[in-house]
């Protein structure tokens, strides 16, 4: 197993590379979108208008953080569970999406998305929340601020880790992981 | 002569409570008034704690979780999880930004008598400063299918019980949503018996995998009616990590379970590891003879409870 330090936006190379089980640091930015951000970003692409951020080679990260409390930069920021946002993910990996950061398996059709456009997922530690935070230098509501929590923001990261856990090849450390622990 | 002093007085008091009079001996205590006001303050204070101050017996399950787990990654994870709550801890942040459902558990006693204000307000106000004051997410919908943030992270979800004595105990437990969704709750034909409550148990935990953030902890109601084992499986969550189950047949089943739950795989984060749950909890009640229920109710590591009595 390999370790990274990458800058975002991924170039397709970076994507190629990543194997199940490699740790990454990411530097650059991260988009933050949930559930009701997915739904609208995929509701514009199927409306042909344009998106409130840029995809192409981008790295979404599943987060609803914590209010920013005085004299930091964001809230607590650790990852959501990722297959809520199974049903949106294949549209937008086909329209440029690189990256998704998130915690738990991720289903068939993502898995098959990945495989035909290129892109991989990424495991943070769920509830490491804190400690996270203190990799996001800046971050910055770029869309929906009546979403709260679920807006999208802009991060900037230091240093961002995470692990690879489903690659674009079918790699997926949740089956091998576990098989290999297993008693 | 003070022989017969010492000697009378207990007798006097038998006697006043045979005529139904109040006496110490009785033990009814005397009926106590609790502010309002100060119920609110001790629930805001316990909502913020909670969120930001993981609890030393859920600490110890995460130091003696990291020695036994033999996965590097796990173990990585096991050291991000104990930095993570340090830096919670002195920096007054929230462990995990999922900071829950307030579920709160009231145990009134019988002899205590709120004033001021009613309870349920009080306990929600309490709620709606904590979650404010303490720069604490706000996760609650005021409608599952209208889906409106209430923006205060109110209503809390409130269990009341009324119990002897004058005072009132309060559990702030914050209920993240992702373990919340991987609880599942089945009424098994009592043909199932013991090997269907394991196999139960087993495979939704194995359903569940990463999504709950493991490793985690297993509350699991045994028995009662539909809503009661539920409740139970969640009672059971309150339990001190650590601590011996009463019973020593429910004992040997928690040990039991608790090794098949590890011998899943599933490890720190479903990763993969020998580490998936810091303990299993059974709480068991008389049931139907007809029925067999049994409930799992998941708890992330960041285990959060905090309690107060008043």
């Amino acid at each position: 197993m390999a370790e990274y330090s990458m800058k975002t936006p991924l170039r397709p190379e970076d994507v190629d590379k990543l194997r199940a089980g490699d740790k990454v640091n990411l530097n650059g930015f991260l988009y933050t979108a949930r559930d009701a951000a997915h739904k609208k970003l995929v509701d514009l692409i199927k409306e042909g208008k344009e998106l409130p951020l840029p995809l192409e080679g981008q790295i979404i990260y599943y987060v609803g953080p914590t209010p920013t409390p005085p004299g930091k930069p964001i809230g607590s920021a650790g990852p959501t569970t990722s297959f809520r946002m199974d049903p949106y993910a294949p549209l937008l990996i086909e329209h440029g999406l690189r990256g998704m950061i998130g915690k738990g398996e991720r289903g068939a059709l993502v898995i098959e998305a990945m495989q035909k456009y290129g892109a991989v997922y990424f495991a943070a530690t769920g509830g490491a929340a804190a400690l996270l935070s203190k990799r996001i230098t800046a971050a910055e509501v770029i869309a929906y601020p009546e979403l709260g929590a679920e807006a999208i923001r802009r991060l900037t990261v230091e240093s961002f880790p995470v692990i690879v856990a489903q690659d674009r090849y079918g790699g997926n450390i949740y089956k091998e992981g576990q098989k290999q622990y297993a008693r | 002569m003070a022989k017969t002093k010492r000697k009378s007085k207990p007798a006097a008091k038998k006697a006043a409570a045979v005529r139904g009079e109040r006496t110490a001996m009785s033990k009814v205590p005397p009926v106590r008034e609790i502010s309002a006001k100060k119920i609110a303050d001790t629930v805001a204070r316990l909502a913020i704690e909670a969120n930001c101050d993981l609890e030393e017996d859920v600490l110890k399950a995460l130091r003696s979780g990291r020695g036994a787990e033999s996965s590097p990654v796990g173990k990585e994870i096991f050291n991000q999880l104990l930095a993570n709550a340090n830096i919670a801890r002195k920096e007054r942040m929230p462990i995990c930004q999922d900071t829950g459902l307030a579920i709160v558990f009231v145990d009134v006693g019988q002899d205590a008598h709120v004033v001021g204000g009613a309870l349920d307000e009080a306990i929600n106000e309490g709620v709606r400063r904590g979650y404010t004051e303490g720069y604490l997410r706000k996760s609650v919908l005021g409608d599952p299918l209208k889906r409106v943030n209430t923006r205060d992270n109110t209503p809390a979800v409130i269990h009341t019980r009324i119990v002897p004595g004058n005072k009132l105990k309060l559990w702030v437990v914050p209920k993240g949503g992702g373990s919340e969704n991987m609880s599942k709750i089945a009424m098994l034909k009592p043909a199932d018996g013991i090997e269907g409550v394991k196999k139960f148990v087993v495979d939704s935990v194995r359903v569940a995998s990463a999504n709950p953030c493991p490793p985690i902890i297993v509350g699991v109601g045994i028995g009662g009616s539909f809503e009661q084992c539920a409740m139970n499986a969640k009672r059971a969550l309150l339990r001190e990590i650590g601590s011996r189950h009463p019973d020593e047949f429910y004992e040997a089943l928690e040990n039991e379970l608790f090794q098949k739950v590890n011998d899943t795989g599933i490890g720190p984060m479903g990763l993969g590891g020998r580490i998936t749950t810091l303990a299993v909890h059974i709480v068991a009640a008389p049931c139907h003879i007809a029925s067999l229920p049994v409930a799992v109710n998941i708890n992330c590591h960041a285990a959060r409870h905090k309690t107060a009595v008043l």
